[in-house]
């Protein structure tokens, strides 16, 4: 098994309008690894993303997954092994209660019910909901409904998380809690976020986009400190950055 | 317009309740068979989408009053005839489980009246042909009130028409009909014009949306003129068969087949006809079985009607009135012995 | 009602569904097919029938004091629906004015009867569709329908619309708020305006479903929706059918409410 568990080769996508949203995106992801994706609005992120688990196909260039090249026939295989986290939970919470949404997953890779709801108790109490599985999800406040999203992934136990916005919306207690959290998986993660503070934290490397083009690949303390880079994408530097520089 | 079950006998009632399931499971078959995965969530969500628009009023020019979307039309525009039916299927249960919105029972008769006719009838024998294949505003405007208003007629002379057949009120046909159509002409008009106002900006801000939404529909257009009429010819025959067995046996059909089940309704020896049986059946189970209901007055023409009305005995009225307030302070009694006892547990 | 006490209200109802009584952990089917069979037998009664209906309010009077439903929230929700079935309901009164009873000295017309009639079972009817969402979930419900033979389509797609009722009515509530920031004191919605915001909503509401879908693909979505059958039938809901049962039939067949007010007249008078 080759050690790259993510690799985008030349990709390039192009929506049907006519816009170009990737152009030559070119990196790879090693086991166990966490990449926060930064940029301004439009860069590319969400479209890197949406290819992460093939609902996006390359108009040209190759994603590899594991050994798995993406391809329509591969799409299913792909999708048990990358785990996407939605910036909306109410997109991603798509069923009546925790439980179900949890369940769902679980119950897609064909496994039987004993193992569902094993699945399911394990994924709920590694975000510490159990309490909230007969909820409906619009009972639950912003921060446990992400901490649910986030375990209706972790219940498909993916090799690789793909969050797009994990802490949007969150209030500092919420975004502290899941930064711990996302801090004790050891999964390789795939981070798109405008929270720097949380990248630099979190994500031990950092690739900046501009124009759907990664203008910067390295790590994160060194990218995320270098002012005259991120003002250039029209980002600035992570708050914590700022008092140092500062004081 | 919800027909409420207060109003129901439970003949139409389970008539109307029947025809709208076998609607129903005809239209989740045929989506069935070349379902697009996207439909079941566009679905849904179009449903609280048509829920959540229907709790907003907007002024009826010139009146005063409020009014609000119908929702039928829009669906069937978008979704075609079969997903839009169940959809606004399940628009009704939600407002008859939340709002109580007519009840669990009149919800067949609402389906039926507010789902089957905008969009198995409407849409494909009048909004299709009159939009044709342009989709100028002043042909989306002329389709969309005319469908409009045909299909709240069609919807409101349903409900005199389930009311008088339960029997339940006194109202006569013609004063119901002048009561209900014209008021339903009116709010026919308002969501026709708000329908077209809605599928119009929707074409002009994101022409892409309606296309995008109406490909993943699994059989738009093949909805044959020929079947729609065979299917309702056939309904209508089936609907108005039980609903004429059940009429012939008795007014209230149900409670008929009730009495034969629990053993109280003995046929007159001289069952000659419908009549004597009817008036048998009635006279077990009217109010106070004993009273008479005599003629007041000039309504002595009532009395040649009901010459078989017994004689009046005040001690059963009474014996009436004594037991219901008995019955009633007695359940008062243990729901607030229940309540009591319940506050006192936590 | 405006907006907001609709929304509120039925977030309310909502929140009653998911409390946990005894009434409340039944089983949906149970309560489904008794609560079909009470009102069944409830309109079954005759026109001018009055008094064998009043037995029937301690259905709805159980539920809601055991359910720990408040009464006076269910009967609010009552009376904003009444309007129809009186407005016909009252007619009777005038059009039917044979003399059924005589109370006291006073007669009493056959249409008031009938009004009196149409009346209790409207309260009946609407309490009983009410108790029975306040004291089981909706997803309840729907999994209790699909049990029942509800096909697999309509249930799926009914359990999206109630995922979505709460995100949707509170979308359309920024709208709306949105717009009468701007309106400076225009409280009314004309139709074009109104127009214009159902189809915001609406474009918001077709780009959510596509990002729905995503999500569903993303975890192994192949075109079912699949859940786990959670509940079994009890005793316990066993024994509360067989008592609904009982109950139904017994009132329906016998003239209790007479027979009790005989007797008391015997021991009284």
């Amino acid at each position: 098994m080759s050690h790259h568990i993510v690799e985008f080769k030349d990709v390039f996508f192009r929506y049907p309008d006519g816009t170009e949203a990737l152009r030559e995106i070119h990196f790879r992801i090693v086991h166990g690894e966490s990449v926060g994706v930064v940029g301004a609005n439009g860069a590319g992120k969400s479209t890197l993303l949406q290819h992460m688990n093939g609902y996006l196909m390359p108009t040209s260039g190759t994603v590899t997954i594991g050994d798995v090249v993406l391809t329509k026939k591969t799409r299913r295989e792909i999708r048990k092994k990358v785990g996407v986290v939605f910036q909306n939970p109410d997109d991603q919470l798509f069923m009546p209660t925790v439980f179900d949404d949890v369940a769902f997953g679980p119950l897609n890779l064909g496994l039987d019910e004993a193992s569902v709801r094993e699945r399911v108790h394990q994924a709920l109490s590694v975000v510490r909901s159990l309490d909230l599985r007969d909820k409906p999800p619009h009972h639950l406040s912003a921060g446990q409904k992400s901490a649910v999203a986030i375990a209706s992934v972790m219940a498909m136990e993916p090799d690789i998380l793909a969050m797009d916005e994990p802490a949007a919306n969150l209030d500092p207690r919420s975004r502290r809690s899941l930064i711990t959290l996302l801090k004790t998986f050891k999964h390789s993660k795939i981070i798109a976020s405008h929270d720097l503070d949380l990248i630099l934290d979190v994500c031990g490397r950092c690739i900046v986009m501009r124009d759907g083009r990664v203008v910067a690949d390295g790590p994160s303390a060194e990218i995320l400190s270098d002012r005259s880079l991120l003002e250039e994408n029209d980002l600035e530097l992570p708050l914590s950055l700022q008092r140092q520089v500062m004081a | 317009m919800h027909m409420a079950d207060a109003l129901l006998s439970p003949a139409v009632g389970a008539t109307l309740w029947a025809g709208t399931a076998a609607v129903g499971g005809y239209a989740s078959k045929r989506l069935k068979e070349r379902i697009d995965d996207r439909l079941i969530p566009l679905m849904g969500v179009l449903g609280a989408f048509i829920f959540a628009a229907q709790m907003i009023n907007f002024t009826i020019p010139g009146t005063g009053s409020s009014g609000h979307l119908g929702g039928g039309m829009i669906l069937a525009v978008i979704l075609g005839p079969h997903a839009a039916f169940l959809v606004m299927a399940s628009v009704l249960t939600v407002q008859a489980l939340f709002f109580a919105d007519g009840g669990l029972l009149a919800l067949g008769c609402n389906i039926w009246n507010l789902g089957i006719y905008p969009c198995y009838l409407v849409y494909p024998l009048i909004y299709k042909p009159l939009l044709g294949k342009s989709q100028k505003q002043s042909r989306i405007i002329i389709a969309s009130v005319t469908s409009a208003v045909v299909a709240l007629q069609l919807g409101s002379f349903s409900v005199v028409l389930e009311t008088l057949l339960s029997g339940k009120s006194e109202l006569p046909f013609g004063a119901f009909v002048l009561l209900m159509q014209p008021i339903h002409l009116a709010i026919g008009l308002v969501e026709g014009f708000v329908t077209a106002g809605v599928i119009s900006y929707v074409h002009g801000a994101r022409p892409d949306v309606i296309e995008s939404v109406s490909s993943s529909r699994p059989l738009g257009d093949r909805v044959s003129l020929k079947k729609i009429v065979i299917t309702f010819a056939v309904l209508a025959v089936i609907t108005g068969g039980v609903l004429s067995w059940f009429a012939s046996t008795n007014p209230d059909g149900l409670e008929w087949a009730v009495e034969k089940a629990y053993g109280r309704s003995e046929l007159p020896e001289k069952g000659q006809g419908i009549a004597p049986v009817l008036k048998a059946i009635q006279e077990k189970t009217a109010f106070l079985p004993d009273y008479n209901f005599k003629p007041t007055g000039s309504a002595s023409e009532k009395e040649e009607a009901d010459p078989g009305w017994p004689g009046i005995d005040a001690g059963t009225s009474a014996a009436g009135l004594v037991g219901a307030a008995i019955v009633l302070g007695m359940i008062v009694f243990v729901g607030m012995g229940i309540r009591a006892f319940r506050r006192r547990d936590t | 009602m405006t907006f907001d006490e609709r929304y509120f209200d039925i977030g309310r109802l909502d929140r009653l569904s998911y409390k946990d009584t005894c009434v409340h952990r039944l089983d949906p089917r149970a309560k489904v097919i008794a609560t079909v069979m009470f009102l069944f037998t409830v309109i079954s009664f005759p026109k001018y029938e009055v008094v064998a209906l009043a037995p029937f309010f301690l259905f709805p009077v159980l539920l809601m004091t055991v359910g720990e439903i408040p009464i006076l929230f269910i009967v609010k929700k009552m009376i904003i629906v009444s309007p129809f079935a009186i407005f016909i309901g009252i007619f009777n009164p005038f059009l039917d004015t044979r003399t059924a009873v005589v109370i006291a000295g006073i007669p009493v017309s056959a249409g008031w009867l009938s009004f009196l009639s149409i009346l209790l079972k409207f309260a009946l009817t609407i309490s009983a569709a009410l108790l029975l969402i306040a004291t089981t979930s909706f997803p309840a419900v729907c999994h209790a329908l699909r049990r029942l033979g509800f096909p697999a389509l309509f249930v799926s797609q009914l359990l999206f619309l109630y995922r979505y009722l709460f995100v949707l009515m509170e979308e359309a509530m920024r709208i709306i708020r949105a717009r009468e920031m701007r309106s400076f004191g225009r409280r009314s919605t004309g139709m074009k305006v109104f127009a214009r915001l159902i189809g915001t909503l609406f474009l918001r509401t077709v780009d959510r479903a596509d990002r729905i879908y995503y999500a569903m693909l993303s975890r192994g979505f192949q075109g079912d929706v699949p859940t786990l059958k959670r509940s079994r039938i009890a005793a316990a809901d066993l024994a509360f059918m067989a008592a609904t049962v009982a109950f139904l039939a017994v009132f329906r067949s016998f003239r209790v409410t007479e027979e009790i007010g005989r007797i008391a007249q015997e021991l009284f008078l």
